[in-house]
């Protein structure tokens, strides 16, 4: 509990909540993630992963974005709930 | 007479942009519930007063940095095309979202007016927006509207009106930047400023060109012509 767990979005299971941390992507597609809500302190939950694991669906400032692994796994964040 | 002045209707996708302006205009542009469905320019006259308001439906975005052929053509327009006045259509329910293109617009123009709409819907969730304190934070007027039931059009054309009579001046609230940007922009605004002269916002320009908008460049080299831009 005392150390925050740091895990990438792709890695996310459904359910989780996990607090952005960092985008490791330059140019128009960070400035796309960023205008889409993937900023630094937004809370995003996994909301489904397709069969084969990508894409998958994220909630962020109560829209459904799915993203395909190439973004979601430059995004980090601190995993907030297991999803019990 | 003269009295016609341009209006545009900017906002996230989504947010009733064509159901107001359809509403207003009496037109009926098709709207539907999926993305880039505003596709070209619509346009309308509202007759109010003595004035014809000639609205234009831009498309829905959820930014203007020209990532797509959308924003360019919104951002393009609210920059080049001057409207006189540039009303930024919001869903109150999801404001957060919302306000990330209602900020960007505010640095990108003056006379602009945010125009909250899906107000009974929000209200049903319990959401309550005090505009009084959102207009007194953003510098220009805040209007809370249902565009589907036709609730707070008088005061929206009143204000558009009041704007455009000068009535109302509108001094939208500028985002500070970290003092490193800050800086920078301190150094190349004035050389904007002087090649630019006021056609444009400098300081909005200048932070455009330390993002490394090409795409504006061009756009500017253009329209303004080559005079300026032979390096």
């Amino acid at each position: 509990m005392s150390i925050p767990k740091i895990i990438k979005l792709v890695n996310g299971e459904k359910g989780n909540l996990i607090r952005i941390t960092s985008l490791n992507l330059d140019g128009v597609m960070r400035r796309r993630l960023l205008d889409l809500g993937f900023v630094a302190g937004a809370i995003v939950e996994v909301i489904r992963k397709s069969p084969l694991g990508d894409p998958i669906a994220f909630r962020v400032s109560q829209t459904t974005i799915a993203l395909r692994k190439e973004e979601s796994s430059r995004i980090e964040g601190v995993l907030m709930t297991d999803g019990e | 007479m003269g009295n016609s002045y341009r209006v545009a209707l900017a906002g996230n996708p989504n947010t009733g942009k064509s159901t107001l302006f359809n509403a207003l205009t009496g037109l009926r542009q098709h709207t539907g519930n999926w993305a880039g469905k505003t596709v070209s320019l619509a346009q309308g006259n509202v007759l109010y007063k003595d004035k014809t308001f000639n609205l234009i439906d831009l498309p829905g975005t959820y930014s203007l940095f020209s990532n797509s052929n959308d924003e360019e053509v919104a951002r393009n327009y609210i920059v080049f095309e001057k409207p006189d006045v540039t009303v930024v259509v919001l869903d109150a329910t999801s404001l957060e979202r919302n306000f990330n293109l209602a900020l960007q617009v505010l640095e990108m123009t003056k006379n602009v007016i945010i125009c909250i709409n899906l107000i009974d819907v929000a209200e049903k969730q319990g959401i309550n927006i005090n505009e009084r304190i959102l207009t007194n934070r953003l510098g220009v007027p805040v209007i809370k509207i249902s565009a589907r039931n036709k609730k707070g059009f008088p005061m929206l054309l009143d204000t558009i009106d009041r704007i455009v009579t000068g009535a109302i001046e509108c001094v939208p609230v500028q985002t500070t930047y970290p003092d490193d940007i800050e800086e920078q922009i301190k150094n190349i605004e004035p050389k904007v400023s002087e090649l630019i002269g006021n056609r444009l916002s400098a300081r909005w320009v200048s932070l455009r060109l330390l993002d490394g908008d090409e795409k504006l460049l061009n756009e500017i080299s253009k329209r303004f012509g080559q005079k300026e831009g032979s390096e």
